[in-house]
């Protein structure tokens, strides 16, 4: 049954409004066999907690493709802390940055900030779904 | 025999309402004081003798009440994130026509515990976490609920994954705990009637006799929900319709008193611009908002912060003294009624003040997103701007001669553009007072219900 599917929490954060990758990725782990929370575009980072809470979710997928992924990324995992999920799996991708910065800048970034994995644009859905099979031991 | 009497037990009043459900018309109306404390048919008598005046002796084929005595249906709710299925259990109940004395989420402690108790709710509504989702809090939730050394029903309308433990941790304390399906099965889906469903059968069964309302049993057919319900069904049997009788679409009720200000508001709330993305918990069809801090009297003082001076005296066109001396005078005598040009303008400014602000409250709001490309729009709430018809109903604006001006107080304004208030809707009148009377009629002839709210509530 759907309810016993492993929970993931799916956004676009910020001012963001970008659709096209979500819907993609939705599919994807839907496939995969997870049960999808699909919060779609605009989503302010306390919607991600507060999802996440009421759903027991195993882990946040957070995706910012307008530029700026780096402010409104920023304190999520504390965000987190404070509300009880604390080390809950918080994965990031799309175009974190404005324009071509070098990529492991980003990704020190990013994981620094709490982040457990952090994605370049061109990834594949797949990956990302062997990553989070392979993070949570199923 | 085609006369039926339908009753409202009120908070002060018993009123009456005696119709001919052939011919369709109102026989009479009458009211009583409300006797719970004692012996309920004392006030009902009363009011049975006053109606008998004016329509000689009738007998009644169907005898139905609706019931806000001795404070109304008392209710707490419990979930677990705030925005979520707090408020999704919240919404329920208000929806159930209670009077919400608290809503608590997260890990319920000791000093909340306390203040339940005290609170003495008559029902406790139980939520947290979607299906399969969060189980440990509406477990611990259940526990600490056994600790509350009070017998109180349970509704448990959570998480279906541990619903049945909930239920059973529960039933080591509680006499009645009654399962119902989850208020919110999903993250952001709102399925409020079964839980509305619930609290109205409980309250049959244990309320009204707690209440001293079966006292009535004997007069009454059943008293079958608590008055906001009634006029919640009124409100929306007159938009809806029947099969055989059209409604009027859309449409909003207000009910100013002197302690709280109810609106109801019966319609999707899709989005009516373009470019508008929908956020927040899904609204239910049939909404109630009730506010504790906007009324005529008791609440005079609250009103006045919440509304600010200003706004009030804007309204009335004069200055904020004369506000506040008038908001003074009728919090300190309750009974207090204008005897003034100045004074009814000040009053008619302060029902159109809790008209604006209950109605803003209940409505959705947008909030602008600006991008390179232009503007795009978040919609929270229902956006109401194409409702065409708003009610007015309960004493303070049917006693009042310009119920219109207060009901003004509902319409967009262009100084609050972020509201989506109903922008040009025309205003009726529930005159005779027969909404919740309605509601209850509604329940057996429903056509019948719907023509006579059609012929009585009148364009104000
Ligand atoms: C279509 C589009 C729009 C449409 C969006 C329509 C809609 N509702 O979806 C409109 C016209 C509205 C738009 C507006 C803007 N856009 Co635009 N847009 C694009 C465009 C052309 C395609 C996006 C798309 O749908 N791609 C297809 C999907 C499938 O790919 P994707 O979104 O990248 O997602 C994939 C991966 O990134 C990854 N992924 C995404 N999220 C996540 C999350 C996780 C956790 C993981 C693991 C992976 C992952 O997996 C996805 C599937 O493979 C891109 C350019 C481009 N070619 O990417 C620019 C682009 C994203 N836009 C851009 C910008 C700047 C804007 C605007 C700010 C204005 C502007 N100057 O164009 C506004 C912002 C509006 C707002 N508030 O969000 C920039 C972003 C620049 C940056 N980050 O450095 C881009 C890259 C164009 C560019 N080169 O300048 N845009």
């Amino acid at each position: 049954m759907e309810n016993n599917k492993v929970k993931v929490v799916l956004g676009v954060i910020g001012a963001d409004c970008h659709a096209v990758g979500n819907k993609i990725l939705n599919y994807a782990f839907t496939s995969a066999g997870f049960e999808v929370v699909n919060l779609g575009v605009l989503v302010p980072q306390e919607e991600f907690v507060n999802a996440a809470i009421e759903t027991d979710a195993k882990a946040i997928l957070v995706a910012s493709l307008y530029g700026h992924g780096e402010i409104d990324c920023r304190g999520l995992r504390e965000r987190c802390r404070e509300s009880g999920l604390g080390d809950i799996l918080l994965y990031v991708g799309g175009n974190l940055v404005v324009g071509k910065t070098d990529f492991a800048e980003v990704h020190s970034k990013f994981i620094e900030m709490g982040y457990d994995r952090v994605y370049e644009p061109g990834i594949l859905p797949d990956q990302v779904v062997i990553d989070l099979k392979n993070d949570l031991g199923l | 025999m085609n006369h039926i009497l339908l009753i409202d037990f009120g908070s002060t009043y018993t009123k009456i309402t005696a119709v001919d459900i052939e011919k369709e018309i109102v026989l009479g109306t009458a009211r009583g004081i409300t006797t719970v404390e004692t012996d309920i048919m004392n006030g009902l008598n009363q009011a049975i003798e006053a109606l008998f005046l004016k329509t000689g002796k009738l007998k009644f084929s169907k005898v139905l009440g609706c019931s806000s005595a001795a404070g109304g249906l008392k209710m707490v709710a419990v979930g677990l994130v705030p925005e979520l299925t707090a408020e999704a259990a919240k919404r329920a109940a208000l929806g159930a026509g209670a009077k919400i004395m608290g809503v608590y989420g997260n890990e319920l402690n000791e000093y909340e515990i306390e203040e339940i108790a005290q609170l003495q709710p008559e029902i406790i509504l139980l939520a947290g976490g979607t299906n399969g989702g969060n189980k440990e809090v509406i477990l611990h939730n259940a526990r600490m609920l056994t600790t509350l050394g009070k017998d109180i029903p349970v509704i448990v309308a959570g998480n279906k994954s541990v619903a049945p433990q909930a239920v059973k941790i529960l039933l080591e304390a509680m006499t009645e705990v009654v399962h119902t399906e989850n208020v919110m099965p999903k993250l952001n889906e709102l399925n409020i009637e079964p839980a509305r469903e619930t609290i109205r059968s409980v309250f049959l069964r244990r309320i009204v006799e707690a209440k001293g309302l079966n006292k009535a049993n004997q007069f009454v057919d059943d008293v079958v929900m608590p008055t906001p319900a009634a006029v919640l069904k009124a409100a929306e049997l007159l938009s809806k319709g029947t099969e055989y009788e059209s409604g009027l679409g859309d449409l909003m009720v207000v009910d100013i008193g002197g302690a709280t200000t109810d609106v109801y508001s019966i319609a999707k709330g899709d989005p009516t611009k373009t470019n508008v993305a929908l956020r927040g918990l899904p609204e239910p069809f049939a909404k109630r908002t009730v506010e504790g801090d906007l009324g005529m009297r008791y609440s005079a003082t609250a009103l006045f912060k919440a509304a600010g001076a200003k706004r009030i005296a804007d309204y009335a066109n004069l200055s904020a003294e004369d506000v506040e001396a008038y908001v003074e005078k009728v919090e300190a005598n309750i009974e207090y009624l204008p005897q003034n040009e100045v004074e009814e303008k000040v009053e008619i400014a302060m029902g159109k003040a809790c008209t604006s602000l209950a109605v803003e409250r209940h409505v959705g709001q947008l909030e602008t997103i600006f991008t390179c490309f232009g503007s795009a729009f978040v919609q929270k709430g229902k956006d109401l701007s194409d409702v065409k018809t708003v009610v007015g109903t309960g004493g303070v604006i049917i006693h009042h001669e310009q119920p219109k001006e207060i009901l003004k107080g509902a319409a967009y304004s262009e100084s609050t553009p972020e509201m989506l208030k109903p922008e040009c809707p025309k205003y009726l009148i529930d005159e005779e007072y027969i909404m919740a009377s309605m509601g209850l009629l509604g329940e057996v002839y429903p056509d019948v219900a719907v023509r006579m709210m059609k012929k009585y509530i009148v364009r104000g």
